[in-house]
């Protein structure tokens, strides 16, 4: 049915157009507008193949229309369409800064204290050096949590993306008892919670949970961003470039300062996932923490 | 079948001893006492749904606290209710006919009161409705919900039928004023007039209800328990779960019979119809329910705390020797091999040993629950940090305390109506009892019913 809303929506776009009646309703749907006449059918464009050939491709098959749905009114049900959003952390590079917690409190409207994104002191073995492990949200393509979900609030979207719908949740809170890794959070108080309508105003963040009070939330991969090919904000904020994001449909991950091939990363350093034997198929994989760019040090620096 | 015939005149001593009393001072200092916890509860209640679960000591990582505790301890009482109305019966225990109302009332009032403390549980109650909207079968809560529901209909029905003759008892021998106690009574029996055509379709019924209730009670048990097993976390992974808990819901339900049975037998002067023979063969009955339920433990504890795997070895340690140890050893003492050790004995079997040993089975129990839900979630894979030190432990908040004891109140609050309104003891089937052991000659009857 929101499939049906939408297109609908884009038809009426095109009508608009064709009979130059259109009275543009807002930035957005002007966005929209200028991207559907852009991306004529014939366009063709030359890339390099993964294989390395250049080949040319009609443009319509690259960057496929991003939804406005996804963009002014994000719809929590919606992946980005032909994306498998993937996630690759060195921990041979982290040295708990902290900026990514910091990056992802301010850009899903958290208080400093909180954040999506847990930075665990690990150590595998007693004679092991221990290492930081920053912790997302796993998105698992077994995911537990959406398993047990009475009402269906929280699910897997085509996108890879584990979403969550905090207007349906009803804060049973069974997700995070489910969640081996404790990457859910709570609005345990009505502090947080964001008026909706001053919300909506701050449109690249139309997809950020406004903190419902009494349900469960946690980190979304920042879907708004994806779907505008840009780096979630964790990613862009670490100062010694451990996140990698991507897509595994194009086999391509990126820290913001090198962009390279998924499969390749993972082959050559050893990819692994998190308590790969539970069975629940993490999108996160793990660089080990070898050949470390910096020494261990017990510091917590931005944290209570 | 022979019709029933109750007389309803004074020289039934049957009415005498068993239609319901008015509350004397003892009786409305009880119930003032249970309101009082009620309205504190309620107040407390208020709190959380203006300022949000934040008043109760749940945070992230123990995000399942004494509610959901409580919930299960409810949810275990309740089987009572199937175990005396049903397997007893099925098993043709012939004992068990002075008990059979006194623990469906508690089945009744138990699974009512899982089912508040479930929604009061929840950060979104106004979204109740979800579960029927948006409900995914798949989840092992709409199970719950599903299978709760049904038990709470059949055990309602398991203490509404057997009783229809009793409240035509009531209705026929009520007094003319006041005039809503009689039309009261009148409406809930349904016109029943103790023909022998009616007294067949209760005996069906209640045959037939009985034989459902059975799994239905598994049912509710071991999909609560399920609730658990189903996630990976250490201490709950355990495919044992299922029998462990069904296991220990009949040992803390038959405990609070017992309990339950001996306050009513001596408030109302019950010894004729209750004697010592009754607490004995619930001794017998609360022991050999408590062995097996020791014979879960020891495999829910010993396999897992002989390997000691990391994650697993960390919580076990928590409750064998760390900060958890002296509830965890506590509960196991007192409140299951204590009684095993005491209920061997004869002596140990008369009412007031009984009683106690059955209090400390039911405390024992509610503690037992909250040892099951919490010390688990305080030891998740990844170790708990950068987190405020409160969310290392789990101390409930007086609003949660206020809560869950107005939930108990509550539970005890419908019992004590009940007495007040119908017979605890079954006056049909009690008649029914003599008049077949008068039919039969066996004079045995003697042994239950005399002095």
């Amino acid at each position: 049915m929101d499939e049906e809303q939408s297109n609908s929506r884009r038809s009426f776009i095109k009508t608009g157009l064709i009979t130059g009646a259109i009275a543009a309703g807002g930035l957005g749907i002007m966005e929209v507008a200028s991207q559907d006449t852009s991306k004529k059918k014939g366009d063709t464009v030359k890339l390099l193949s993964p294989d390395g050939k250049i080949v040319e491709v009609d443009s319509s098959e690259i960057n496929p229309q991003i939804p406005d749905s996804l963009i002014s009114t994000h719809n929590v049900r919606e992946g980005v369409p032909g994306k498998k959003f993937v996630m690759v952390i060195d921990l041979a590079k982290c040295k708990n800064a902290g900026r990514c917690k910091s990056a992802c409190s301010k850009m899903h409207y958290l208080p400093e204290t909180r954040s999506y994104i847990k930075i665990n002191k690990m150590q595998d073995s007693d004679k092991a050096s221990p290492y930081w492990m920053p912790t997302p949200c796993f998105h698992c393509d077994n995911p537990p949590c959406v398993k047990v979900c009475p009402v269906g609030a929280t699910f897997k979207l085509t996108d890879g993306i584990v979403g969550i719908d905090n207007d349906r949740c009803i804060g049973c809170r069974f997700c995070m008892v489910a969640c081996p890794y404790s990457a859910r959070v709570f609005n345990w108080d009505t502090e947080y919670q964001i008026n909706v309508v001053r919300f909506k105003e701050i449109k690249e963040h139309a997809a950020c949970s406004t903190h419902v009070t009494g349900t469960v939330e946690k980190c979304d991969f920042c879907p708004t961003k994806a779907a505008k090919n840009e780096l979630p904000d964790c990613v862009q904020a670490c100062p010694n470039g451990v996140f990698y994001f991507g897509d595994e449909n194009e086999d391509v991950v990126s820290n913001g300062d090198e962009t390279v091939r998924l499969s390749q990363l993972l082959k050559d350093k050893s990819g692994y996932r998190f308590l790969e034997d539970l069975g629940t198929k993490p999108r996160v994989y793990y660089l080990p923490p070898v050949d470390r760019q910096f020494p261990f040090k017990d510091v917590e620096p931005g944290t209570t | 079948m022979e019709p029933i015939k109750i007389k309803l005149d004074k020289s039934n001593e049957l009415l005498t001893d068993l239609m319901p009393r008015k509350f004397g001072p003892q009786g409305r200092l009880w119930v003032g006492f249970l309101l009082l916890v009620i309205i504190i509860g309620a107040v407390a209640y208020y709190r959380q749904l203006k300022h949000g679960l934040v008043v109760t000591d749940m945070r992230d990582f123990t995000s399942w606290g004494i509610y959901i505790s409580n919930f299960v301890f409810f949810v275990a009482i309740s089987l009572v209710g199937s175990l005396v109305s049903a397997i007893l019966k099925l098993t043709n225990v012939a004992w068990r006919t002075p008990l059979v109302r006194i623990s469906e009332i508690i089945a009744v009032a138990a699974i009512t009161f899982a089912a508040i403390i479930i929604i009061v549980d929840m950060g979104r109650p106004d979204r109740f409705w979800h579960l029927f909207v948006y409900g995914r079968i798949q989840s092992p809560i709409l199970w719950d919900v599903i299978v709760i529901t049904t038990y709470f209909v059949v055990s309602c029905l398991l203490l509404y039928i057997p009783l229809l003759p009793d409240i035509a008892v009531c209705r026929d021998t009520a007094p003319a004023s006041p005039r809503w106690k009689k039309r009261f009574y009148t409406f809930l029996a349904l016109n029943w007039k103790g023909t022998s055509k009616q007294y067949a379709i209760i005996h069906k019924s209640i045959n037939v209800l009985a034989v459902l209730v059975v799994p239905l009670a598994l049912g509710i048990h071991t999909v609560t328990s399920w609730l658990f097993a189903t996630t990976y976390r250490a201490g709950w992974d355990s495919s044992n779960f299922g029998p462990y808990f069904v296991a220990g819901a009949f040992q803390a339900g038959c405990a609070g019979v017992i309990a339950v049975t001996f306050v009513l037998r001596n408030h109302y002067n019950l010894r004729k119809y209750i004697t010592n023979k009754h607490f004995d063969n619930l001794g017998k009955l609360l022991v050999l329910l408590s062995l097996i339920y020791l014979y879960f433990n020891i495999n829910e504890y010993l396999v897992p705390g002989y390997k000691m795997k990391t994650v697993d070895g960390e919580h076990l340690h928590s409750l064998f020797r760390g900060s958890y140890a002296p509830l965890f050893w506590s509960v196991q003492i007192f409140g299951m091999i204590l009684p095993i050790i005491v209920l061997l004995f004869k002596k140990g079997r008369k009412p007031l040993p009984i009683f106690i040993v059955s209090i400390l089975v039911v405390v024992g129990a509610w503690f037992k629950r909250f040892l099951i839900v919490i010390p688990t979630l305080l030891h998740p894979f990844i170790p708990i940090q950068n987190v405020p030190e409160s969310w290392h432990h789990y101390v409930p908040t007086w609003e949660e305390w206020a809560i869950t004891s107005a939930s108990l109140a509550g539970a005890l609050l419908i019992i004590t109506i009940f007495v007040r309104l119908f017979p605890i003891i079954s006056i049909w089937e009690t008649t029914e009892e003599k008049m077949n052991a008068t039919a039969t000659q066996t004079g045995d009857q003697t042994q239950f019913y005399g002095a």
